[in-house]
């Protein structure tokens, strides 16, 4: 009953992923393309497992650099907006300049955060600037979206700010907080990517946007795609971990989380 | 009329937006008493409510509350269960007692018993969803029950369940009464419902909301399924009825409002 309906689920994007890269691999050989215009799947793989040691090494630098500025945009987007939900004025106060942070390209404000910051600072502040937001907004939407009648019931029983805050505005705005994180996590790696392309080989531990341009400028193609699969692989896994995450969270009680009937 | 818990002089309430929900509304709910306060869609019934939950202030007139001012004096029970989905049955109705500070074993206890009078001991760990909309709006009233109020008020609580199980809960709610010895005020469209439950029964019009008639029930009405097609309760019904009717006569035709469910 739990496995099968897995398999089934997942059996069509599998089947299309494999479908994509056997028509490449496909092409590649077949047109005799050469590796510096195109690589094979195969030969990016190959170049993957043989570079592994630069490659991951990076890898940890980006995933690093990427969970940190999440984390901390988690922990200050949850502060700030509960905050707002205790005074609205403050939220009056800080939200244009919330919001004009978020609108303005995190790739217009990099290169200027690397004049004033070291570039590692300036690629975690980047990582951070972009994923804050989507989480501000959204814990703050969750605060004020308790039920009207159960912020009664709380006043009826003489419940402190506290309490209600703990006991209700809280978990009420938890899956709206989760889907803040799940695309924080997302916007978070891109971030961190934009910053490390700005910062360039001006840090000393360089994470896979450096190994892209670097391998560019050696017309290492392969290398260039063995980076960006994982770049891709990180982005995908931050998504289903984080999935999980509000998965577990939510699973007994919210709609999102429940089976999907049929 | 001194035994009155709470009583209304005079009272109407104008909502920001212009509505005037309420004018010069008179009112008392006596010690023991089972109020109705039957109406149409629109015509203040909730607000009434509100009012005496001292969750709204009125805007002229008195509420005068003879009640002490303690919170838990007055339950309350919303049109919806209004349960938190996030936390289980028991936890859903401990929340009264555990804003109340009631010590933790006291409190348990206290759980354990409102929700066996109320027929659900046996649901205390599953979570809202997994009961049925008759089942959950039992535990709202488990909950509104933990600190034994002396009042309790209801807002059309079994509007949205189906007959057969309104008609069950109407049971349960008059057997609930009689055992706890509360004074209930209760919001209904249904005439039937209002016949059925009350000792006193408060007929109300829209624009602006008023009292229009009171109609007293002889308590030694039998309320069983039975009594629901004799001669007296019918003729209750009729009266009610009437009154309905004769105020939403008075109106001119509108367009819109008057919804009937
Ligand atoms: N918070 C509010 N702000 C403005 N107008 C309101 C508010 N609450 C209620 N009203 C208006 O006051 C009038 C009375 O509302 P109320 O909810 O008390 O009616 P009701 O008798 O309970 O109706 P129903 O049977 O539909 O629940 C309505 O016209 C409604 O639109
Ligand atoms: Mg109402």
């Amino acid at each position: 009953m739990k496995i099968q309906p897995g398999i089934i689920r997942y059996a069509p994007s599998a089947a299309v992923v494999a479908a994509l890269l056997f028509a490449w691999e496909a092409v590649v050989r077949l047109g005799h393309i050469p590796p510096f215009i195109l690589p094979a799947p195969s030969l990016v793989l190959t170049t993957l497992l043989s570079d592994r040691t630069t490659l991951f090494a990076s890898l940890v630098v980006t995933l690093e650099t990427t969970f940190t500025a999440l984390l901390i945009a988690v922990v200050g987007g949850l502060l700030l907006a509960i905050l707002f939900s205790q005074w609205k004025w403050l939220e009056r106060a800080l939200l244009p300049v919330a919001v004009t942070l978020q609108v303005t390209p995190i790739i217009a404000i990099a290169p200027l955060l690397l004049v004033y910051l070291a570039p590692q600072s300036a690629v975690l502040v980047c990582a951070f600037l972009v994923a804050f937001f989507p989480i501000l907004a959204n814990a703050a939407l969750g605060l004020a979206s308790a039920d009207r009648n159960l912020v009664d019931l709380f006043a009826l029983y003489g419940a402190s700010r506290w309490q209600s805050l703990l006991w209700l505005r809280l978990p009420a705005a938890l899956p709206f907080i989760l889907g803040g994180v799940r695309i924080g996590g997302g916007l978070a790696l891109i971030g961190a990517i934009a910053g490390e392309l700005a910062a360039g080989a001006s840090g000393r531990e360089t994470g896979l946007a450096f190994r892209i341009i670097e391998a560019g400028y050696r017309l290492d193609i392969p290398r260039m795609f063995a980076a960006l699969a994982l770049i891709s692989f990180a982005g995908i896994a931050i998504f289903v971990i984080l999935s999980a995450v509000s998965y577990f969270l939510l699973r007994r009680w919210h709609e999102s989380a429940l089976d999907e009937g049929n | 009329m001194n035994d009155a818990l709470i009583s209304f002089h005079d009272v109407g309430k104008l909502y920001r937006n212009g509505t005037i929900a309420l004018a010069h509304v008179d009112l008392a709910i006596r010690a023991g008493e089972f109020l109705t306060l039957l109406g149409p869609s629109g015509c203040g019934k909730s607000t009434a409510l509100r009012l005496i939950a001292g969750l709204e202030k009125a805007s002229s007139g008195q509420v005068e509350r003879v009640l002490p001012h303690k919170p838990g004096t007055i339950g309350f029970v919303f049109q919806e269960p209004t349960l938190m989905p996030w936390a289980r049955i028991h936890e859903n109705v401990l929340l009264p007692l555990r804003l109340q500070k009631v010590p933790a074993r006291e409190a348990r206890q206290r759980v354990a018993e409102v929700l066996a009078l109320v027929g659900l001991e046996e649901f205390g760990k599953a979570y809202p969803r997994e009961l049925s909309g008759g089942m959950r709006m039992r535990v709202s009233i488990a909950r509104a029950l933990a600190l034994r109020p002396a009042l309790l008020l209801m807002d059309e609580p079994f509007a949205a369940l189906d007959e057969i199980t309104r008609f069950r809960l109407n049971d349960d709610l008059l057997r609930l009464k009689k055992e706890l010895a509360t004074t209930i005020a209760f919001v209904t469209h249904s005439v039937f419902e209002s016949v059925y439950l009350s000792t006193r029964i408060m007929v109300m019009a829209a624009r602006p909301g008023r009292i229009v008639e009171e109609i007293v029930i002889d308590p030694a009405l039998p309320r069983d399924q039975d009594a629901r097609a004799s001669v007296s309760y019918m003729d209750y019904c009729r009266r009610a009825s009437r009154a309905l009717a004769g105020a939403a006569a008075e109106l001119p035709p509108q367009a819109e409002g008057s919804k009937t469910p």
